[in-house]
């Protein structure tokens, strides 16, 4: 159990040894480490922040459903409004229509009926001097009589 | 196994396999304990730098294969072993240590894994090895490392440089002497300081290897001294020692690490 040669090849190796481990295995593995702890740190901090947004687009999207809601409410009653409006028009417009053609077919009716009434007299004052001039066709002188057969087709056509 | 009494017993496992220069200058394994003595310091105990060599190129060539196949994503199985032990190293490390150094780290790391290893060592049952190595007709084998101080010893005087490397390094020479002789008394007691100081800094290494050697030659002595008993009984002291040193190999190699992180920091502190 004395100090031999031992001791020195012990110390060479152990200095290699840590030479080694300083360059090749401790860096990679230090490295790793940290970039996993960043990664998780981000991880984590990320999750926070979508937790924060996710909050946040709840409370935005009650708003906007909120106010959509009161939009479309609005939309409704204006639309409802138009509506009746549309109808009291139309039903205004198909009042005066019909109070127009009633008007022109009351005309049209007694248009119609005039003529018809002064056709009928007319057609009845021919009928009358034809009938009249064949029962009197001796005694009638046109000439003498004109006045007589005139006032009474005056008379029948009032 | 050659040994008969249990002198012989114990002798023969304290005995290292010595390669060396024999006293007719010529170069050879050692016969016996007594000519590996006469061998003087041109010696070298294969057997504790063989294994510790081993262990040590073992912890490296794991580590450098976890190192180059390394993902920041999910790590598998030894992956998950070796970052436990990095992220425990970088935290004892961070704790102790405030300056910034690229060495210290993978220093600490190499010592905790290392010593570890060659503690571990002491677990394997005493005669195993020694017989395996004995039916391939090697005589000597002791395979705890730690159990020889030229191994300890090897370790703690390389930190010693260390600390007088840096200490040089941060606070000059002049830094360094000044610390080493004038305090704590002022420089009308300089010769009295420097005996205090000169003490107090070869006992770093000298206690960090005594240290960790006497813990694991007396572990190992007791488990030889438990292969003595007849083996039915063996094992009621075996096994309760056996556990216990799981705890030891463990704090040991912690303790060799620290220290060594605690003797850098100081030596890295300007004053």
């Amino acid at each position: 159990m004395s100090i031999t040669l031992t001791l020195l090849g012990q110390s060479i190796s152990f200095g290699l040894f840590v030479l080694f481990c300083m360059k090749y295995v401790w860096p990679p593995l230090i490295n790793a480490l940290r970039e996993r702890q960043k990664n998780i740190s981000d991880g984590i901090e990320a999750a926070d922040r979508a937790h924060k947004d996710l909050a946040e687009a709840k409370e935005n999207s009650a708003n906007l459903v909120q106010e959509g809601k009161d939009q479309a409410a609005t939309i409704i009653a204006n639309a409802n409004k138009r509506a009746s409006e549309l109808v009291d028009e139309a039903k205004n417009q198909a009042e005066s229509e019909k109070q127009r053609i009633m008007a022109s077919a009351d005309e049209e009716i007694n248009r119609s009926a005039q003529k018809a009434r002064g056709e009928l007299s007319d057609y009845l004052e021919d009928l009358v001097a034809t009938g009249v001039g064949k029962i009197v066709e001796k005694e009638v002188d046109m000439a003498k009589h004109k006045a007589i057969i005139d006032d009474l087709g005056s008379q029948l056509k009032h | 196994m050659a040994a008969t009494t249990p002198t012989e017993y114990i002798s023969h496992h304290l005995t290292n396999l010595v390669y060396g220069k024999k006293a007719d200058d010529s170069w050879g394994f050692a016969e016996d304990a007594i000519e590996a003595q006469e061998m003087g310091f041109w010696a070298i105990h294969v057997d504790s730098l063989g294994w510790s060599v081993f262990l040590g190129i073992l912890f490296l060539s794991v580590f450098y294969r976890v190192a180059q196949k390394v993902t920041t994503g999910i790590p598998r199985q030894m992956q998950n072993i070796v970052e436990i032990l990095v992220e425990f190293v970088d935290n004892s490390v961070k704790e102790s240590f405030h300056g910034k150094s690229d060495l210290i780290a993978p220093l600490a790391l190499t010592i905790f894994v290392w010593i570890f290893l060659m503690n571990f060592m002491d677990i394997i049952p005493v005669d195993f090895l020694p017989f395996v190595f004995h039916s391939m007709g090697v005589e000597y084998m002791k395979v705890v490392p730690v159990t020889d101080p030229n191994i300890t010893f090897g370790m703690s005087i390389s930190v010693f440089f260390l600390i007088i490397y840096y200490s040089i390094k941060i606070k000059g020479i002049k830094g360094f002497v000044s610390e080493l002789t004038l305090q704590p008394f002022g420089k009308w007691m300089i010769p009295f300081n420097f005996l205090l100081e000169s003490i107090a800094l070869i006992a770093k290494p000298v206690s960090l290897a005594l240290r960790l050697f006497g813990n694991f030659y007396a572990a190992e002595l007791i488990f030889i001294l438990i292969g003595l008993l007849p083996f039915y009984i063996q094992w009621t002291l075996a096994l309760p020692w056996a556990i216990f040193h799981i705890l030891v190999i463990t704090l040991q190699a912690f303790i060799f690490m620290m220290l060594t992180i605690v003797y850098l920091s100081t030596a890295h502190e300007k004053h």
